[in-house]
């Protein structure tokens, strides 16, 4: 009762304001809004209308804020805000009286209120929250219009983490009666999927009811989620494609009923939606295609209409048929369509054609050839949009031929645009013709100048990183590289002579560089009149500081002779107090190395001198310093995470105790010198090798695209095979009869022969005739792709890091394809056939991230023919104990065993290891850890019946140094007699596994020399050895070593002392010495062979052992906690 | 997806602005000053389509507009959408508008700017375009319309009460499906058989 009351009392107000003025509330209200439109409208100035809302604004605050408001009233003003908003006038303070209007009005003040919200708010703002509970209420309410209102606002924004909340009303409503509800349901959770899609995975089979609703309304609403998880998986979803072919089936037959119509054609937006999903669903997909080929021909048929809307359906038809598996008469069918597009007098048609025929042209250039006059209209039309769209096309069909008349054309829209966007997007294209087509060098540095001064300073970096390559790099011929260098310099002096202040900052920048490194080509040239040209630029006012360091670099470069000297001096002396630090420290180089000739000639070597700088990235040389700062009582340095590590131990907030450890192995590391000032300016070089600095331009932090992971958090990621590249190379049309390319032919061949009638038509004939150029006469596989072989002038030199590469690769590869030693030492060729496990080429691509064992199965998997179980046994159950072979093997073992020189007996080896057959010959290996050294053993057992003469054996590694020990290798071998010969193996850059490679030739008494080849590998456990230090030198050591990772290990678990149980199993199988265990940490010492020290630091913590290691030798730790792993992992 | 809808007249002040995807307050001032200045630039023989907003998200956006009399209508959509479909979806918008203000003109957009949202939600909810047929439309907005005219008579009387009543008032939707028709036939889904 009292609360009846209550609600009485306060409605009074209200009631009484009602009553005072009866139907004028919402006429005075209305006047208000009024009053102020007309207010602004009669202003002047955007400053009085700033003050006249700022007015109003304080009086809309005055009012929400007051409790006499009713929600009436409140309506009202929402509507004044929502009206102040959209002007730009932020009224942050209505926000929260706009939820509560949402909340506690009535449906129509409801309405205004989560109009308000949905306007004023987004989805991360924090007042939201408060919102959910109105609508959890709201989707309860029996009021359709209240769930539709609340639906509607679930859609356009709602907090992320609340959707569990509200997601089980959303799924009730899909089953709701009315079917306006199940549409705005499907579409609320669509925009679920898109923010948060783990959360919906579980409603696939609802959207599958959605699909097949009664209600077309709904379908189609459905068809928005289809299409975007169809665009993310097309696999997934092909047995809908037949579903979808009848829906559209039954709209283009007109089964729909007559209400879907628009303009009489059924259900347009339908269609177009459905064709869309057609296309992503067929393309590739000879079998899925053609299911659709039937109901694509209906459409096509029946969109016969003059009417905007069948356009629309047609384009859509179109590409589709473009997309999918090509069937011959659709596409004919098509190109007839994309041909009336394209010659359609209405614009937006001639836009879309042109559209289209950008899209096809890759697949069928000869449909451009037909439709050249108009292509060259489209070129002179007033539109800039058509214009831009016409270019894109020309851009597709670029090749040697036609280059100059269609960057020339490309070069004369940029002149006359403005808009920053479309600069971009065309200077790149432009200089990407230029450098794949250009005719020759004098054109080819015009049209870069031209970039250069139109593309300015908005244009991507890497054009003029990519330019500047191509020049240093040069090309195949030496002769080539002078003339163009030559050429650039010639123009760039010219450039410099005249209006140099008018010149973007990034084509000064190329310049300076350009003059400094090979204006010394042009004889005639001082270097003086080059300086005094570069010192002019340093004048100009708006010459920005990087340009500046660039021409400093440039006059480093250039100082000689006193006429130079002096020159270079009177610049550095201004600069050397600049301001700017970088200018400074560039102006005190310059000033020291003008006058040191001698050092400047070491460290700026002139010309050609492009040898990739092998960078010593963990800064050994500073080793000394370190130790000494350290004596002296400076805190040793902290390593990032290390930092971090400690931070969040101090905070006890730590959820994940060890995030991902840098695992970037760095000596692969290398930089080209003198690239850029930018580049050198960069502490120490911290880089990629030399492809990356393209991209670089100033950014001087380390780029780690492209960079492989090799060690996640799991431990050691296994190799994913690298794809194929020939994959992508595309596959032109295979459809394209031979008739038709005729049929193309002859039409080009026809068109000039009409004959001209007016002088203009002619000029057009010939521009077309330009342009077309080499289209009629190429094959369309060399104008589909970019990839045409032969014309391409700027072709880049092969980098000679690569070309060594592939050397080794296929030296590696080549045992493998003998086929007794694939089954003999399967596991080795495995890994010869992926030479990527070797840690530094490793750093080449990234990997999926994948538990250790995976490597395994990914040796398997790249693996043989021959798939041979031994391969799948474990192969790290003991260090010394590397493949253990075939039973049938063992017998032959035992007696080679007793072959086993005398010293070594005694010693711990691995089991003898069948390295390859013939019927004459057998080999088998195997390896003895002594203290020091590891030797390898192999034994010559031949097994014919006559003596082998002249037997020379080989063997090699890329990993290893091996030198062979004792007396040089047998001459001869008796018949069933055994040889052994013994090599010392000493690592030479720490891998997971190394590999010594041989080769045996040998000579039977009948046949000519014969040769064998083997490989043999062997973990790097073997060549570790406890290393025997105290505590306190293990700290002095820890502080002293660079490398280091960190990962977490297993522990085991079962034993009483886990820590201990741990390291004692590393300690077995590893030979790892335990220095000492405190409470739940440990340190362990070991050393690789010789004399590279590793050190370990266990720490119990969550179950789990955290593991550091560190180590001078780089990849160490890497390649010992991958042992580890395995270690813990076979016990 | 479409990402916004603008209306503004032809000196450049808006009318309405919907955004589907969140700006700034100032980006998306911004996009409306670059949006007008770009298409208040072209001619009337021009096609209706403009690419590379930079603002509201480079190349794969699209400005589509229609010029009525002193007002533009904008969508700006991503590729996803039909150029020529969402061109006529404007036409269907601005016919609406003309059919529940009778005679639509630039002050009606200024003072019911609730009601021309209201409408607008029942075409486009979220970024998606949800109906497209213009009588279907009407149906739905004529409905809160009535509510509204009723509640004007029960002023005052507890909200819930008026609900109720506004629940038995609520008209059925005639959509005439004739489900007959369209039997849409999905057959490989063998959760559903």
């Amino acid at each position: 009762m009292s609360d009846v009351v209550e609600k009485t009392l306060t409605a009074l107000p209200s009631l009484l304001s009602l009553d005072s003025q009866p139907g004028s509330a919402k006429l005075s209200s209305t006047s208000k809004l009024g009053s102020l439109i007309r207010g602004i409208t009669e202003l002047t100035s955007k400053h009085e209308e700033e003050k006249l809302i700022q007015r109003e604004l304080l009086s809309i605050k005055e009012q929400v804020a007051s409790p006499n408001t009713t929600m009436r009233q409140m309506k009202e003003l929402m509507v004044r805000t929502i009206y102040c908003e959209m002007l730009g006038y932020e009224a942050s303070f209505s926000y929260i009286h706009a939820i509560k209007l949402a909340q506690q009005g009535s449906v129509l003040e409801k309405r205004v209120g989560y109009l308000a919200v949905s306007l004023f708010l987004n989805e991360s703002h924090e007042l939201l929250l408060l919102l959910v509970n109105t609508v959890l209420k709201d989707l309860q309410s029996t009021n359709l219009i209240e769930v539709c209102m609340a639906l509607t606002v679930v859609s356009q924004m709602f907090p992320k983490d609340m959707i569990p909340a509200i997601l089980p009303l959303v799924e009730e409503k899909l089953n709701h009666p009315k079917e306006i509800i199940r549409r705005k349901a499907v579409l609320a959770l669509y925009k679920f999927y898109l923010i948060a899609p783990n959360q919906v995975q579980h409603i696939h089979n609802k959207f599958r009811k959605a699909l097949c609703d009664k209600d077309p309304g709904v379908m189609t609403a459905s068809l928005h989620i289809y299409l975007q998880m169809i665009q993310e998986n097309p696999e997934g979803y092909k047995d809908l494609t037949g579903s979808f072919v009848t829906i559209l089936k039954q709209v283009v037959g007109g089964k729909l009923p007559m209400d879907f119509n628009y303009h009489s054609v059924p259900a347009p937006w339908l269609q177009i939606q459905l064709l869309r999903i057609l296309s992503l669903l067929g393309k590739n997909d000879p079998s899925t295609s053609e299911i659709m080929y039937e109901v694509l021909d209906e459409s096509l048929r029946r969109a016969g209409m003059n009417h905007n809307i069948t356009y629309a359906i047609l384009y859509e038809c179109v590409k589709c048929i473009y997309t999918i598996h090509p069937k011959s008469d659709l596409l004919e069918k098509a190109a007839k369509c994309i041909g009336n597009f394209v010659l359609s007098p209405k614009i937006n048609l001639k836009y879309l054609g042109l559209k289209a025929l950008t899209y096809v042209v890759q697949q069928d250039p000869k449909l451009a050839l037909q439709h050249q006059m108009t292509i060259i209209e489209c070129l002179d039309h007033p539109d800039l949009i058509i214009k831009r769209e016409t270019l894109e096309l020309l851009f597709r069909i670029t090749n040697a031929q036609n280059v100059t008349v269609i960057v020339e054309k490309m070069l004369e829209f940029l002149r006359i645009s403005k808009d920053d966007h479309n600069t971009i997007d065309l200077v790149g294209k432009v200089a990407e013709l230029a450098e794949k087509y250009a005719p020759d060098n004098e054109w080819f540095i015009e049209t870069m100048n031209t970039v250069f001064s139109i593309g300015g300073d908005v244009m991507q970096p890497d054009i003029p990183n990519s330019f500047l390559k191509l020049l240093s790099e040069g090309f195949d011929s030496v002769e080539e590289d002078r003339k163009l260098r030559l050429f650039a310099v010639n123009s760039y002096i010219s450039l410099l002579q005249g209006e140099p202040g008018k010149l973007p900052q990034r084509f000064l920048q190329v310049i300076s560089w350009v003059l400094g490194e090979y204006s010394y080509l042009k004889e005639d040239l001082e270097s003086a009149a080059v300086l005094r040209l570069l010192a002019k630029l340093l004048d100009m006012k708006n010459s920005s500081s990087e340009t500046k360091s660039w021409v400093f670099m440039a006059m480093t470069k250039l100082c000689e002779g006193t006429a130079g000297v002096s020159v270079a001096q009177e610049v550095s002396e201004t600069y050397s107090s600049s301001m700017d630090t970088v200018l400074r420290q560039r102006a005190q180089e310059l000033e020291h190395l003008s006058q040191d000739s001698e050092l400047c000639a070491k460290v700026l070597p002139r010309g050609g001198d492009r040898e990739h700088v092998e960078v010593d990235s963990s800064l050994s040389f500073l080793d000394g310093f370190v130790s000494e700062a350290l004596a002296a009582g400076a805190a040793p340095y902290k390593p990032p995470h290390q930092r971090q590590e400690e931070l969040a131990q101090a905070k006890v907030l730590s959820l994940e105790p060890y995030s991902l450890s840098l695992p970037i192995s760095m000596s692969s590391c290398s930089i080209t010198d003198r690239q850029s000032p930018t580049l050198l300016s960069m502490s120490s070089g911290l880089s990629g090798d030399s492809t990356d600095l393209s991209h670089k331009g100033g950014s001087t932090t380390l780029k780690l695209d492209g960079v492989k992971r090799v060690w996640g958090r799991e431990g050691y990621l296994s190799q994913k095979e690298p794809v194929e590249e020939s994959a992508q190379v595309e596959v032109p049309s295979p459809v394209r009869s031979p008739n038709q390319q005729e049929e193309g032919d002859s039409s080009h061949s026809q068109t000039p022969t009409v004959t001209p009638t007016l002088g203009c038509e002619q000029e057009k004939q010939q521009l077309a005739s330009s342009l077309f150029l080499g289209l009629s006469t190429q094959s369309p596989v060399c104008l589909m792709g970019k990839s045409e072989p032969a014309p391409q002038r700027f072709r880049r030199k092969a980098k000679s890091l690569n070309t060594s590469e592939q050397i080794s690769n296929s030296l590696i590869s080549s045992p493998s394809a003998v086929d007794n030693l694939l089954c003999n030492n399967l596991l080795d060729s495995s890994i010869t056939s992926e030479p990527d496990l070797s840690p530094p080429e490793r750093t080449t691509e990234l990997t999926t991230a994948n538990g250790t064992c995976n490597t395994e199965t990914a040796l398997t998997d790249s693996g043989m023919k021959g798939s041979n179980p031994a391969l799948n046994r474990d192969n790290s159950v003991d260090a010394t104990d590397p493949p253990s072979h075939e039973d049938m093997d063992r017998p032959k073992n035992v007696c080679l065993m007793s072959h086993l020189p005398a010293e070594l007996c005694g010693l711990a080896h691995s089991e003898i290891t069948p390295l390859c057959t013939n019927q004459s010959l057998s080999l088998s290996a195997c390896h003895v850890q002594k203290e020091d050294s590891l030797v390898l053993v192999v034994f010559i057992n031949n097994c014919s019946d006559s003596d082998i003469q002249q037997t020379r054996i080989q063997v090699d590694s890329e990993d290893l140094e091996v030198s062979c020990v004792g007396d040089s290798p047998v001459e001869e071998l008796r018949s069933l007699s055994v040889a052994v010969c013994q090599y010392s193996l000493t690592v030479k850059r720490p891998l997971v596994n190394v590999e010594v490679v041989g080769m045996i030739s040998y000579q039977l008494p009948v046949v000519t020399t014969q040769e064998l080849q083997f490989s043999y590998k062997l973990p790097l456990s073997s060549f570790i050895r406890p290393l025997m230090v105290s505590t306190e030198e293990y700290g002095t050591m820890w502080l002293a070593f660079s490398n280091d990772t960190k990962q977490n290990l297993t522990l085991i678990s079962d034993e009483q002392e886990p820590l201990a149980a741990t390291l004692n199993v590393l300690r077995k199988k590893l030979q790892l010495h335990i220095v000492e265990i405190i409470g739940m940490e440990g340190i362990v010492a070991c050393s690789l062979l010789q004399d590279q020290p590793c050190l370990m630091h266990c720490r119990v913590h969550a179950g789990t052992l955290a593991v550091w290691l560190r180590s001078p030798t780089p990849d160490l730790p890497d390649c010992l906690i991958y042992h580890c792993q395995r270690a813990l992992q076979c016990h | 997806m479409i990402k916004a809808i603008l209306i503004f007249n032809n000196h450049g002040k808006p009318r309405l602005s919907k955004f589907y995807e969140h700006y700034t307050e100032d980006t998306e001032q911004q996009i409306i000053r670059e949006t007008f200045h770009l298409v208040s630039k072209r001619d009337e023989n021009v096609c209706n389509f403009l690419e590379g907003g930079m603002l509201i998200g480079g190349s794969d956006y699209k400005l589509i507009y229609r010029h009525y009399a002193t007002l533009y209508f904008v969508f700006c959509v991503d590729s996803s959408e039909s150029e020529l479909g969402i061109l006529d979806l404007i036409q269907v918008f601005v016919e609406t508008l003309d059919k529940c203000f009778e005679n639509v003109c630039e002050l009606d957009l200024i003072f019911h700017v609730d009601k021309v949202h209201n409408i607008l939600a029942e075409m486009v909810m979220g970024g998606m375009v949800l109906e497209t047929n213009m009588n279907e439309i009407i149906t739905q907005v004529d409905a809160q319309n009535k509510m509204e005219k009723a509640e004007a008579g029960i002023a005052g009387a507890p909200a819930r009460a008026v609900s109720a009543v506004k629940n038995m008032n609520l008209p059925e939707m005639p959509r005439n499906i004739n489900i007959g028709d369209i039997s849409i036939k999905v057959p490989n889904l063998p959760s559903f058989k």
